[in-house]
């Protein structure tokens, strides 16, 4: 799979859960690639370096979100 | 005068012990009267907050931190734990109070001049509190603002030579014991493997893709002075493959009163005479040992590594020559499912820094792809192992099963082969089996 395809992939994948929930575990956005999580892993840096994710943290888990989406960055003061 | 009344902490500092509320209003007059002149880069009486919000938290019996979020330093997953007050009105100085995790030297090998200046920089950009050192050996910096977090990074970085350390579902921390720099027992050069490990696996300390965290510890003996044992989802504990090596003039040392037990150490009262029957001997776990005709024997092959011996009378007995590591997997503490210590998978392993520890990465990574595909969302390795056993981390690791892998005999009088165990497998041809067999 080149990049360009699983970028949009996991855009479309999470703008449609975007309603229910804004942060997701990393194996969410494996399944979407339906990649394994090495594999998967790569094209999911890129987007956050791109800066289309973020990382989220409770400090003990992470998990990745659509940058800017959800009630954390307003909440946080962020935006 | 203090900002805020605190009577129910300063009830804390009546008790007998160092009071952490006395360092925090120590720290809070620092900063009032700021005889260093630091341009504070966050609000100045930011302890003082931090003593209201404590002192508020436990008036109302509830917590008024918000704890995680999304900051952090740019590419970074980890290493950042945002933490907001939920009032933010009251207590604006601690309305932002992330925490940092620094990425500790193996060992924890310090210059002065490096705490010196790590301690300026912290009161500076930050609150001036810290934490020596968290339980995974972090330098942790308590207490910041957002927009400070990429300035200390860089500084970090730049100045001090200096990596933050792991924090969420990542890598974390790798963490070690002081190992071969000063101590004569340690198997193998824990600060290398840690220090190598850390600059190999930087991908999975920064950038989270594991179901939850995972830890690693070095101890270089079994007497696991960082407990790796029970607080590390892969453990490192030095061992030996040989014979422990005995020096029988020593032990007559030990015996006349010659040399201290256990390095001198619990001298604080007379003991009375060193028996070495009743203190080494006969609390040897397996048993085997023995003392007889001023000569002490031991019996390597029942012989569990313990360290009990070693430690009483170390100018005696000296762990053996061929030295490695045992790899232990899945402690965890009680988050989930309950404590857990770990369960040896490798009971032997070469430590080969030439080749650079491949035949451990070569471990690690075979773990990491089971665990990464069929681990749950925040099930650490030791709860997959239990879920899907042992014996299924074996045939991952590609390795044989050993007797050190058996915790106890089976109660299980059913053998459930695999068909490429069976011979011929489970076809049989039907025909064959008629000629023999009626209907």
């Amino acid at each position: 799979m080149e990049y360009e395809e699983a970028k949009q992939l996991i855009i479309d994948g999470l703008t449609k859960k975007s309603k229910s929930k804004s942060k997701f575990y990393f194996s969410d956005l494996a399944k979407i690639l339906d990649m394994k999580p090495r594999a998967a892993k790569k094209f999911v840096n890129q987007m956050v370096t791109e800066e289309i994710l973020e990382f989220w943290s409770s400090g003990s888990t992470s998990m990745y979100g659509l940058k800017g989406m959800g009630k954390q960055a307003a909440a946080e003061h962020e935006d | 005068m203090a900002k805020h009344d605190t009577p129910l902490l300063d009830q804390l500092e009546s008790g007998p012990w160092p009071s952490f509320v006395s360092d925090l209003k120590q720290e809070a007059e620092v900063r009032a009267k700021n005889e260093k002149n630091v341009e504070y880069q966050i609000p100045q009486d930011v302890v003082e907050d931090l003593l209201g919000v404590l002192e508020l938290s436990f008036k109302d019996g509830t917590t008024h931190w918000k704890h995680g979020g999304i900051v952090g330093v740019f590419g970074y997953g980890g290493g950042v734990i945002g933490r907001y007050c939920d009032q933010p009105q009251q207590f604006p100085g601690v309305a932002h109070f992330h925490t940092m995790r620094v990425n500790q030297p193996a060992g924890k090998f310090y210059t002065s001049d490096y705490l010196r200046k790590l301690c300026d920089l912290w009161e500076f950009r930050g609150s001036g509190l810290t934490n020596m050192h968290g339980s995974t050996g972090d330098i942790v910096l308590l207490g910041t603002t957002t927009p400070q977090l990429e300035e200390i990074f860089y500084e970090l970085t730049h100045d001090f030579n200096q990596d933050l350390g792991g924090s969420g579902s990542n890598l974390r921390t790798p963490s070690d014991c002081v190992g071969q720099a000063r101590c004569e027992y340690a198997c193998y050069d824990t600060q290398d493997l840690c220090h190598h490990l850390t600059n190999e696996y930087q991908d999975e300390l920064h950038r989270p893709a594991f179901p939850y965290k995972f830890k690693f510890k070095f101890d270089g003996c079994p007497n696991c002075c960082v407990a790796s044992i029970a607080r590390s989802d892969l453990s490192f504990i030095g061992t030996w493959k040989d014979d422990i090596r005995i020096d029988q003039d020593a032990v007559k040392g030990y015996v006349d009163g010659n040399l201290k037990p256990n390095g001198g150490a619990h001298a604080g009262r007379d003991w009375g005479p060193f028996d070495i029957v009743k203190e080494v001997v006969g609390l040897c776990p397996t048993e085997c040992m023995r003392y007889e005709n001023g000569k002490l024997e031991i019996n390597n092959r029942e012989c569990t590594r313990c360290m009990h011996c070693i430690n009483v009378m170390p100018r005696a007995l000296r762990p053996g020559k061929v030295k490695g590591c045992s790899l232990l997997a899945g402690a965890k503490a009680p988050i989930v499912d309950g404590a857990q210590m770990a369960s040896l998978i490798v009971p032997f392993i070469e430590v080969n820094k030439e080749d650079g520890y491949q035949a451990i990465k070569d471990v690690i990574e075979k773990i990491w792809d089971w665990w990464m595909e069929e681990g749950k969302n925040r099930e650490r390795l030791g709860e997959l192992m239990k879920r899907q056993g042992l014996q299924k981390l074996i045939e991952v690791l590609e390795i044989d099963p050993v007797p050190q892998h058996v915790q106890e005999p089976r109660h299980n009088p059913y053998i459930f082969w695999k068909e490429e165990e069976v011979t011929g497998g489970w076809d049989r041809d039907v025909n064959e089996f008629r000629k023999h067999h009626q209907r």
